[in-house]
């Protein structure tokens, strides 16, 4: 490791979401659909040269006890329509949009993301989601119809057949597959990329692998340390099997983060903020989620529930599944019980990620030092105010990180390819 | 007082796939002040061109007032992801945004989405006025004031304001609500291309399944005649089936490559009792003829006070003189008078 020369840190300004990271209650809160807050995120993106701008997506609004979830932020735009917008507005910064391969069709999608790389000269990205979940599908023709075994073999299928369109160019594709059988050209010439990046985010062992096989940059949730080094080693080790070198695909964990003129302060402010996020409100129907029953009446400064969760309850809708509720209760119950903790506190404790937190100049060290110790190859950021939530990081975090020499001083390319240092896929 | 000129103009360049030419386009557009322009689009591999929304979403914050009305197919796209880019469109046009209505029947469209034969017009237009249904309701299903921040309940929406579409058709059934907020022009435009033979008594099944789609939901109709008679007797027809607040506009080529055409033209948008709102212009060349367009036809119909003087509103239903609707979901008196006239009802045949 001391040898090896300082690895170049990437990073990525993720658009707040619609879930309770993203606090809307502070005064200096936005709008979350005027196109000015997206206009704003962007700019301080690239004023602080970051590799691309990221959009998530939810395709039904997110429900708790058969009624849309009212606490968090709720809406947002189409994405690749915004970011068409946005190409307008910037001139190098990438532009991500999350895009679901189970309710859209390759044709028209690959078309989409062609169109986007053209018209923002070769900055297109799409981070390929593969829920299949009968509850969303419910607003689209096809309705629930993928297992959820086969959310990877068609989002594979998918993705191949889409560099296939792309490459296309003067030749028409005909491809017949398990999943698909077309025929068809695009209209437009091959993408300035070549081939758009290809980010994906899912977390199962196929998923893992389907990255290793598959993508240009993965966005995970393991931002700890310990569990980004081990995710880290284990997707590079998946490469190899494809002749794929661990270069060619970048790790970057999703993370929080509070400033502050000290470390002290910025500790005082990250608290504050997780009080913000989650209120009284938020802690109960958090529980709710995991114990699938009505818990309106449980007082969220006492201890947790002294009941069961129903495992089989469908009470909380359009959410990524937890995992098994009864284990997460008794794990939870535990974690209460050694750190003297109410329900509103043990919320606040395990739903928070993992935070950068303290000072410009602490903030630079552990952020270099995760990249650095292969924890991740940089970072999708995740302001938790609209618009104004990554200027603080442009105008203070990120002259240090160039200082140190990890983090480019301006843009060598134009496209969102070169940024993150990736080959121009050859043409199948 | 005489009706105002309503004026807009096709942006279709075949071959051009870089942004550029087309915001250089929609700004001679902008600068003869014209409603709107348009951006034809399909799933066939010619012309060659970007997808249309795309294209317009990307000029939208290069351009001020210019309307922007791409043709977005409804046969192989999802209801739901049109509504949201359509609304979408809106947002980031801060309320300029259109849809004009299409239909894929090609075979090589079919084979390139996989997932069905290609059906007659008829049945396609029957779909079209079920996704124009769908985003209709998707727009409605976020009432206007859906956002509350209320910090004291710690709620962000108010939840009852927001509402299940429950649309259930031959071909989807859509849930909803919507997950974009209702666009600020409270529903797009929607402009749909009839043909005066659409509108004859012997019109064809897929004709008069697209003249029944432009009844119900069209604020614009773009009429293709092949002369005046033609013109006048189909837009006599759709007025009197729609009624007063569909705005009407001549499909007219525009090649201007002299003076002779410039007068040509100017006789031809000066003609009165053609029945019609105003013309939807059809550039030979694009560039050449838009420059013309802004720089010596409008002058001289403001001249004559034929044109207005420059945009005396922001969006889009501004410029063509539409209301903002109510959402069809607010409860209130405003809700009430927002449905369609009883003409527009008499159409509804499903
Ligand atoms: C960091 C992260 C972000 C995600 N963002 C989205 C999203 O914006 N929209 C979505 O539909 N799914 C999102 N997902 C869900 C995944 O794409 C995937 O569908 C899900 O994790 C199930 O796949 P898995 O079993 O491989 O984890 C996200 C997952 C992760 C780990």
């Amino acid at each position: 490791m001391t040898d090896r020369p300082l690895k170049q840190i990437h990073l990525a300004a993720h658009f707040p979401g619609v879930n309770n990271t993203t606090v809307w209650s502070d005064p200096a809160s936005g709008s979350h659909i005027e196109f000015d807050s997206f206009r704003h995120l962007a700019e301080t993106a690239e004023r602080g040269k970051f590799d691309f701008f990221f959009l998530a997506e939810g395709l039904r609004l997110r429900e708790n006890k058969g009624r849309i979830h009212d606490l968090d932020v709720v809406g947002r735009p189409e994405s690749i329509t915004v970011l068409n917008a946005l190409a307008a507005v910037t001139t190098r910064l990438g532009l991500a949009a999350t895009v679901n391969a189970t309710f859209n069709e390759p044709y028209e999608l690959a078309r989409r993301f062609a169109s986007l790389d053209h018209l923002s000269g070769g900055r297109a990205a799409w981070n390929v989601v593969t829920s299949s979940d009968a509850f969303t599908g419910e607003n689209f023709r096809r309705g629930g119809y993928l297992d959820r075994a086969d959310r990877y073999t068609r989002a594979a299928e998918f993705v191949q057949l889409a560099r296939e369109f792309w490459d296309g160019g003067e030749e028409t594709v005909r491809h017949q597959g398990p999943q698909f059988d077309v025929e068809g050209r695009l209209s437009l010439p091959r993408p300035p990329q070549g081939h758009p990046v290809v980010i994906q985010a899912g977390d199962s062992d196929e998923g893992r692998e389907f990255a290793a096989a598959t993508a240009d940059v993965v966005f995970s949730r393991h931002s700890t340390l310990a569990d980004g080094q081990a995710f880290h080693a284990d997707v590079k080790r998946r490469l190899a099997a494809y002749g794929r070198k661990p270069d060619e695909l970048k790790i970057m964990p999703g993370v929080t983060f509070t400033l502050g003129d000290t470390d002290a302060e910025a500790a005082e402010l990250a608290a504050e903020t997780r009080r913000a996020q989650v209120g009284a409100p938020t802690a109960i129907a958090f529980l709710e989620q995991v114990w699938g029953i009505d818990l309106s009446d449980h007082d969220p400064d006492g201890p947790l529930p002294a009941v069961d969760p129903d495992p089989g309850s469908a009470l909380a809708q359009g959410r990524v599944r937890i995992g098994d509720p009864l284990a997460i209760a008794a794990k939870w119950r535990t974690l209460a019980t050694e750190k003297k903790l109410t329900s509103r506190e043990l919320v606040i404790e395990v739903t928070g990620r993992q935070s950068f937190i303290g000072s410009p100049a602490t903030v630079a060290e552990q952020i270099d030092f995760f990249v650095q110790n292969d924890a991740a190859d940089g970072f999708i950021l995740v302001p938790h105010l609209t618009p104004g939530g990554l200027d603080t990081f442009v105008d203070r975090v990120v002259p240090l990180l160039q200082e140190r020499g990890v983090f480019r001083t301006d843009y060598s390319g134009t496209t969102l390819r070169e940024h993150l240092g990736l080959p121009l896929p050859g043409r199948r | 007082m005489p009706r105002p000129l309503h004026l807009s103009a096709a942006l279709d360049s075949p071959g051009h796939v870089d942004a550029g030419h087309y915001a250089a386009l929609a700004r001679l557009a902008e600068r003869a002040a014209l409603d709107f322009v348009t951006l034809d689009d399909s799933f066939t591999p010619e012309p060659r061109r970007p997808d249309a929304l795309a294209t317009l979403a990307r000029i939208a914050p290069l351009t001020e007032r210019v309307g922007l009305v791409p043709t977005v197919t409804t046969t192989h796209t999802e209801p739901f992801h049109t509504s949201i880019s359509v609304n979408t469109l809106d947002w980031v046009s801060r309320g300029r945004a259109g849809w004009l209505v299409g239909v894929s029947a090609t075979e090589a469209e079919a084979k390139a989405f996989g997932r069905r034969p290609t059906a007659p017009a008829d049945a396609l237009w029957a779909e079209a006025a079920d996704a124009a249904e769908v985003a209709a309701r998707l727009w409605d299903s976020w009432e206007d004031d859906a956002e509350i921040r209320d910090a004291a309940t710690g709620r962000f929406i108010d939840r009852d304001k927001l509402h299940y579409i429950d649309f259930e058709g031959a071909h989807f059934s859509v849930r909803g609500p919507s997950i974009t907020p209702r666009p600020p022009q409270g529903r797009p435009v929607v402009a749909v291309p009839v043909t005066a033979a659409d509108l004859a008594p012997d019109a064809s099944p897929g004709g008069r399944a697209r003249v029944s789609t432009a009844i119900r939901y069209a604020d614009v109709v773009l009429l293709d005649a092949p002369d005046h008679t033609a013109r006048l007797t189909a837009a006599t027809e759709l007025r009197l089936r729609a009624g007063e607040h569909l705005r009407i506009l001549a499909r007219t080529e525009a090649a201007l490559p002299d003076a002779a055409a410039v007068e040509r033209l100017l006789a031809e948008l000066a003609a009165t009792g053609a029945g019609v709102d105003g013309f939807h212009l059809v550039p030979a060349d694009p560039g050449r003829d838009l420059a013309a367009l802004a720089e010596r036809v409008v002058p001289i119909l403001r001249a004559r006070g034929l044109f207005r003087a420059g945009y005396a509103g922001r969006t889009l239903r501004d410029h063509l003189g539409l209301a903002r609707p109510a959402s069809r979901y607010a409860a209130g008196p405003a809700a009430a008078t927002d449905s369609a006239g009883p003409a527009a009802l008499a159409e509804v045949t499903r």
